[in-house]
């Protein structure tokens, strides 16, 4: 087997398991509880370094899989150890390599308990995201995207806030409800297409139409719960208020690209007949998330709570650029993907940094931040602006081609005239002005009245530094995304073209030739 | 219709110095001003404004010579079929804009200095009206529907920042909210518009749109809304208008206009009079090439636009705050020059728009003075007799309500006067009929209300508090300079740009503006204003001098009520109790949008959070049905909770592997 890696050098392996080394190396060996947070930030920053080539050395002519890996890991189920990237997945493990490196620092003094295992937690969630977005073989995919769940749980009820245990157990128990049925769609796929587990080949397999609609209705429950997806969402603003600042940032930053990824990586190439099919259903739910939960947030009296319910209303846009299958729509919702990363990630910073200060999440408790906080106020009216969309934000970008992808999409393939939807969707410009600039004003702006907020000294250093790659981000995406869509450009067309070719033809034929060689045979 | 390539072209590197010189400044002063203190901050911004505003006045002679620009600089965005590209446009169109908006912006600087001297946030401040100057220059500068649209959103961003200035105040706070939301449904329409621009025309550039509208005109494209077929350019130019409404607040959409008076002055002069608020009209003028080709868009305009200069004119008569009565003069007079697009008269509407500029500008300025002088009062019940003690202010202020009453010579004469006539000549049946008379109507209104301001703020008794007394006195020369400068404007410009540029000529093309308005043969008023004039078998007094006699009688009808103290307002404001009261409170729109969709869209949220996603979801689906299932397993699952948890983590990768092993034996 030939495989694509123009490095020599196993680096989606190395970059996957780097965090565990390090992980491993703190338990045994760091006892001091400063050099926990050092040697766990320096292998942070080792890990992430690793992934910079992948930009740097990526082809951006090929929507072939790259910088592939490849071992026979349980012969005997034709498991195998398969790691490869394309220009969708390859964008998700460096914004995970920069988030980490970020969760360590924000945790620098917050966490004071049980740093050591708060550490090792975060190494490991790294090499589990990593694993997610690297793996090929569908049991590695599945093996890591299971055991992203511990350390998770453990970094909500361990370091959470008082109602933790209620929402670890609706967590869990959400996710994994979800991850049950794909496990069984996978093993279903498995079988029907020749006992591989490959996802490529999957890719390739000609399913016909009812393996099709069950595979992708067991796929859609698994996804949608973590994308997550009306009505399976309330898992999140749970999750998000009780996480620790860390916790949240990686839980708004990758942990919801999973789902969504799901879709691009399986449901679209593996199921392209039955998500064609399903597509007005996964439209109207992404509209119900952009409207409904929009208007759920603008009435949030609690912080976290309020950008848990805009992030699930921002991945209604990544939903809803996935099943209308343009070239633009679909790139802007992976520059979504993308951008939520940079923006939602800040923004829980952003109310860690007054959380830190106040120990508080309630809206009602702030008012006149600005006052005190002045660069903290500044920093945040830049996320509350690109969480707005605003041209110049990489918000923007993934917005309006989602948009201008929806308004343009075939309108046979759907029951209602495309532009329609678009148009619904288009609301979201007034509505996240609402609820984000609403929480804007009544945390920031107005007069000191409470004594409280009166003692909060603005931000440290470290603090202000944690921001400034989001920041530089945010902007650069915003105002030139050019180098990130050209990451996309070749394996998007190639998924577009995987999406919109029907296997039902081959699937047809697959069962003539069976058939035929039965009637043969006899 | 098509512009056509030039052979002159201008200097790119002058022209990208226009915009990027406030950029450049704000960011200076943003991130620095701590450094830099009051002194450096205003220098760096309010210099580079003026070298921009320098620039501009170049480029709009080397224009004026026949010279052009069109080029792109880099590529926004590229994905398949959609490519953003970042250019400029430059034409008479854009450079009249440009020197618009860079002189009254370098005016407002340098009144800045005098009037935010001491504040906190004075640093802050000149950043923003910087950066506000770069994304006004990038709105009329760019050569495409996005660099429109971020120009646009980037200009309601600091003019957000600038009404909630002083973040201390509720009240402001509350304001600026309301002005990004309010503006944001206007995007709304603005965004579909560029959708839908996109979808039909493959592009967004604006020649390329241009030149393929009358393909797409002649292809029979229409569109359903809400069962009601509509031409495709219909529809687009109705959407791209809602946008225009919000930023130029027209009715509905008005109602954040008046409020974001809680910014400071010089703000609510540079941004909330002379230029942001314009950007509607901007908008529509330079999208003749497609507003052209729909009757029903150009329809929508007129209204649109006459409802408010004559809405906002009745609300101005009777509010008692100096800024509301300007703000709401404001949203009357951009009414006019919608009304002018809507007749096809654009070239009137931008001429007007620039001598608005000027004049308004300056009231608001001069306003600013006062408001300066008597200690942050705007109310103008306490004012009065103010002419003794600021003597420039006065004289600054009366040429500029002069020029806004339409006397000539003044600016606001010419222009208002060729909007109405134009109007009269157009004949679109009854919506330019309607519009005429709105627009007479608001005339007198405008006279009446704007001398009634000046003269309970500088004529009429002395109601100025004991308190104040001492304070008032001139404004210092920063404060006074910029208003001589903008007065010279508000006289001159509408004589200069008639005379001398001659922005209104019939033929379109041999005036000043020559291919950058397009306005079809049947619709040009202008042109049929010339031929009903030329008719001599008619008298034209009342269409020539009617606008005149108008606001001649509104002045006196002020002057009778106002010049001195007389019981003759409050024995009207009595008689009339019910009409007082309405007009006083706006005509009810903040209750009406309260009522509509402010209260109805909270209870919706409170609705969707409470009863679907904590009753129905959590509660009926989860708990009852599947933790009510696996009652047994969530209370084994709290036993392990207490401090094992990474054994139960074990036990999970080994479960599922156990379960995976299993089904495969099984297989």
């Amino acid at each position: 087997m030939e495989l694509n890696n123009v490095l020599g050098f196993p680096i989606l392996s190395v970059a996957t398991f780097l965090p565990t080394v390090g992980a491993l190396l703190i338990w045994l060996l760091v006892k001091n509880e400063t050099m926990v947070r050092w040697s766990a930030l320096a292998f942070s920053i080792a890990t992430f370094i690793v992934t910079l080539p992948l930009i740097f050395s990526f082809d951006r002519t090929t929507s072939h899989m790259q910088f592939e890996e490849f071992h026979h890991w349980i012969p005997a189920f034709n498991i195998n150890y398969q790691l490869g990237v394309d220009g969708i997945s390859m964008p998700f493990i460096v914004l995970t390599g920069l988030l980490i490196v970020i969760c360590i620092i924000s945790a620098w003094q917050c966490i004071q308990t049980r740093v050591k295992e708060y550490m090792i937690a975060f190494l490991i969630l790294e090499t589990t995201l990593i694993g997610v977005f690297s793996a090929l073989d569908a049991i590695l995919f599945y093996f890591f995207w299971e055991a992203m769940l511990i350390p998770m749980y453990l970094i909500i009820g361990v370091w959470g806030g008082k109602n933790r245990i209620y929402a670890t157990l609706k967590f869990f128990l959400y996710t994994l409800a979800g991850s049950v049925l794909m496990l069984v769609a996978l093993l279903a796929m498995h079988f029907e297409a020749g006992g591989t587990f490959s996802m490529l080949a999957f890719m390739d397999y000609p399913f016909d139409f009812t393996w099709q609609f069950w595979i992708f209705i067991a796929f859609f429950v698994a996804f949608a719960v973590k994308v997550p997806m009306w009505p399976v969402h309330t898992w999140l603003p749970d999750a998000h208020t009780e996480a620790p600042t860390a916790g949240s940032v990686i839980l708004a930053g990758i942990l919801l690209k999973m789902g969504a990824y799901g879709y691009l990586r399986f449901s679209l190439p593996m199921l392209p007949d039955a998500s064609q099919y399903f597509a007005p259903m996964m439209i109207g739910l992404s509209l119900v998330a952009i409207v409904y939960i929009s208007l759920v947030a603008m009435m949030q009296r609690d912080m976290k709570r309020l950008i848990a319910y805009s992030s699930i209303a921002h991945m209604g846009f990544v939903t809803l650029g996935t099943f209308v299958f343009t070239q633009q729509a679909l790139e802007g919702a992976v520059i979504n993907m993308i951008s939520h990363g940079f923006v939602a990630a800040a923004l829980f910073l952003c109310v860690g940094v007054m959380y830190d200060r106040l120990h508080s999440r309630e809206i009602a408790d702030y008012g006149g931040v600005a006052n005190v906080m002045p660069v903290f106020a500044a920093v945040m009216l830049v996320f509350s602006m690109a969480n707005v969309a605003l041209p110049g934000s990489s918000a923007f970008i993934g917005e309006i081609m989602v948009l201008i992808g929806t308004f343009a999409a075939d309108p046979m393939a759907l029951s209602v005239s495309a532009k329609w939807i678009a148009i619904a969707a288009a609301i979201s410009v007034v509505l996240s002005a609402c609820y984000t600039l609403w929480m804007y004003k009544r945390v920031i702006m107005g007069d000191l009245v409470k004594d409280t907020v009166r003692s909060m000294p603005d931000m440290s250093l470290r603090e202000f530094g944690i921001f400034v790659p989001l920041i530089v981000l945010t902007v650069w995406v915003g105002f030139y995304p050019v180098p990130v869509l050209d990451l996309l450009h070749e394996s998007v067309a190639h998924l577009i073209d995987q999406s919109t070719t029907s296997k039902l033809d081959a699937a047809a034929a697959i069962l003539e030739h069976a058939t035929a060689s039965h009637a043969a045979a006899h | 219709m098509v512009l056509e390539a030039t052979e002159m072209t201008l200097n790119t590197t002058e022209l990208l110095a226009i915009p990027l010189l406030p950029l450049l400044g704000a960011l200076t002063a943003g991130l620095f001003g701590w450094f830099l203190k009051e002194r450096l901050s205003h220098i760096i911004t309010s210099g580079s404004v003026i070298l921009a505003a320098i620039l501009s006045v170049h480029v709009f002679l080397q224009v004026l010579d026949g010279a052009e620009f069109y080029g792109n600089f880099w590529t926004w965005i590229a994905s398949g079929d959609l490519v953003v590209q970042i250019g400029m446009m430059i034409d008479p169109l854009t450079t009249i804009m440009m020197m618009t908006v860079t002189v009254v912006s370098a005016c407002v600087h340098i009144y800045t200095i005098g009037y935010m001297h001491g504040d906190p946030g004075y640093a802050r401040f000149f950043s923003y009206i910087s950066a506000f100057t770069f994304s006004m220059l990038v709105l009329v500068m760019g050569n495409s529907f996005f660099t429109l649209f971020f120009g646009w959103e980037a200009v309601g961003l600091f003019s957000y920042l600038l009404i909630g200035f002083w973040f201390k105040r509720d009240s402001a706070n509350k304001a600026a909210m309301k002005a990004f939301i309010v503006n944001r449904v206007g995007d709304f329409g603005f965004a579909i518009g560029i959708l839908a621009v996109w979808y039909y025309f493959g592009t967004v550039d604006y020649r390329e749109v241009f030149a393929q509208v009358q393909g797409l005109v002649a292809s029979g494209s229409t569109m359903s809304f809400l069962g009601w077929e509509m031409d495709t350019i219909t529809f687009i130019c109705l959407a791209l208008f809602v946008g225009a409404m919000g930023k130029s607040g027209q009715v509905p959409l008005h109602v954040w206009l008046p409020d974001s008076m809680e910014g400071p002055t010089p703000i609510s002069a540079l941004i909330h009079a002379a230029t942001m608020v314009t950007a509607g009209v901007f908008m529509v003028a330079r999208l003749s090439p497609m507003f052209e080709y729909s009757e029903v868009a150009l329809a929508a305009v007129v209204i649109v636009g006459a409802i408010t200069a004559f809405m906002c004119a009745t609300i101005g008569l009777v509010q008692n705050d100096i800024k509301r009565v300007i703000a709401y003069s404001t949203c009357s007079q951009l009414g006019y020059m919608f009304v002018a697009c809507g007749v096809s008269a654009y070239s009137a509407g931008i001429f007007h728009l620039m001598t608005h500029a000027y004049f308004k500008a300056l009231l608001f300025l001069a306003a600013g003075s006062v408001i300066h002088a008597v200690m942050s009062n705007q109310d103008i019940r306490k004012m009065g007799q103010l002419r003794k003690y600021m003597p420039i202010t006065y004289i600054t202020m009366l040429l500029a309500g002069l020029a806004l009453a339409g006397i000539p010579p003044f600016a606001g004469y010419y222009s208002k006067d060729l909007i109405i006539e134009a109007t009269y000549a157009r004949g679109m049946g009854w919506t330019s009929e309607i519009a005429y008379y709105a627009l007479m109507s608001g005339v007198f209104m405008t006279a009446f209300y704007t001398f009634r301001m000046f003269f309970l703020t500088f004529h009429n008794s002395d109601r100025v508090p004991a308190a104040t007394k001492s304070h008032l006195h001139e404004s210092p020369w920063v404060i006074t300079l910029p208003l001589v400068i903008l007065a010279v404007g508000a006289v001159v410009a509408g004589y200069w740009g008639y005379h001398y540029m001659n922005m209104a000529d019939e033929v379109i093309v041999d005036g000043y503006f020559r291919n950058s308005i397009f306005v079809m043969d049947a619709h040009n008023s202008i042109a049929m204003l010339e031929m009903l004039e030329e008719d001599h078998t008619q008298s034209h007094f009342w269409l020539e001098y009617g606008a005149f006699v108008l606001a001649v009688l509104g002045i006196l009808t002020a002057t009778l009520m106002y010049f001195k103290e007389t019981k003759v307002p409050a024995a009207i404001a009595k008689t009339f109790r019910p009409i007082h009261t309405f007009l006083y409170n706006k005509w009810y729109w903040d209750e009406l949008y309260d009522f509509l969709f402010v209260r109805p869209i909270q209870k919706l949220g409170q609705f969707f959070w409470q009863t679907g996603d904590l009753r129905l979801i959590d509660k009926g689906m989860i708990h009852g049905g599947i933790i009510g299932t696996v009652k047994n397993g969530a209370a084994m699952l709290k036993n392990i909770q207490s401090g094992m948890v990474y054994h139960y983590a074990y036990a999970m990768v080994i479960g599922v592997f156990g379960l995976l092993t299993y089904l495969m034996l099984n297989a």
